[in-house]
């Protein structure tokens, strides 16, 4: 799945690094606010969702060599979580849906969990 | 063993956005070292790990890190409380860090078992009023 078939999928707007949303996601996806457990239990997914903003977010994604951050329920990413995503070349997208729906939507349109 | 490549980063205590920074810039020398991926992986979330507790806990530190061809060592230390009971905090789920820091998505118990989960050796020293030290040891 393309990032920008997630993108649609969520009814999303792309916040930044929008150049990488014809990149292939691998069909997989994690989601947690607890950036620890992302840490520990990340295998290779490449998506994460979540409803935490802050600089951690975009850090835990880089050293798991995540591609894309979807933020939930509406939240918006800080300044500086957009600066360091374009450092790191990571793609944030911001939805209205809470993190249950948006990972209901996501796994019935077949983004499963990694291995 | 052949001569290691030393990194040495001051990780500042005062801020938590900050932390990780340290990391960030190892995990980029090893890339253009031309490291695999997976060890990349496994060095970032140890020494990232090491580095938020460093901060949450301890008012920052000294990571000091060797890169050798078939290995990589990090020394994370620092002057804080020290930990009591290592075997406890060894444990997954428990934790001492302030309900503040949950908020920053950290402080679930699950830093040090992460940092053991993902390097070849591990061992800490610590001293109550004195300080921890961790040493972390990443096969290539």
């Amino acid at each position: 799945m393309k990032f920008e078939q997630i993108r649609q999928i969520l009814n999303a707007q792309a916040v930044c690094c929008e150049e990488h949303l014809d990149a292939e996601a691998s069909a997989a996806a994690y989601a947690s606010d607890m950036m620890s457990d992302v840490l520990a239990f990340v295998t290779d997914e490449t998506v994460l969702l979540t409803g935490l903003v802050n600089e951690q977010v975009i850090r835990t994604a880089a050293m798991l060599d995540m591609r894309c951050i979807i933020l939930v329920r509406g939240k918006q990413p800080t300044p500086g979580m957009v600066q360091l995503a374009k450092q790191n070349e990571i793609a944030i997208m911001a939805t209205g849906f809470n993190l249950y729906e948006s990972c209901g939507m996501l796994y019935s349109n077949g983004l499963k969990e990694g291995c | 063993m052949s001569d290691a490549l030393k990194f040495e980063y001051k990780i500042s205590g005062e801020n938590f956005a900050s932390a990780g920074e340290a990391t960030m810039r190892i995990k980029k020398e090893l890339r253009s070292l031309g490291f695999t991926p997976a060890l990349i992986r496994r060095v970032s979330i140890a020494m990232y790990e090491g580095e938020i507790n460093m901060v949450i806990h301890a008012g920052g530190g000294v990571a000091t890190v060797l890169v050798y061809p078939e290995c990589v060592e990090i020394t994370l230390a620092d002057q804080g409380p020290g930990i009591a009971d290592i075997s406890l905090a060894m444990q997954e789920g428990y934790t001492t860090a302030p309900d503040a820091i949950r908020s920053f998505g950290f402080g679930a118990g699950m830093g040090l078992p992460n940092m053991k989960k993902y390097t070849d050796d591990m061992r800490i020293e610590s001293e109550l009023n004195k300080g921890t030290t961790v040493y972390m040891k990443i096969n290539a």
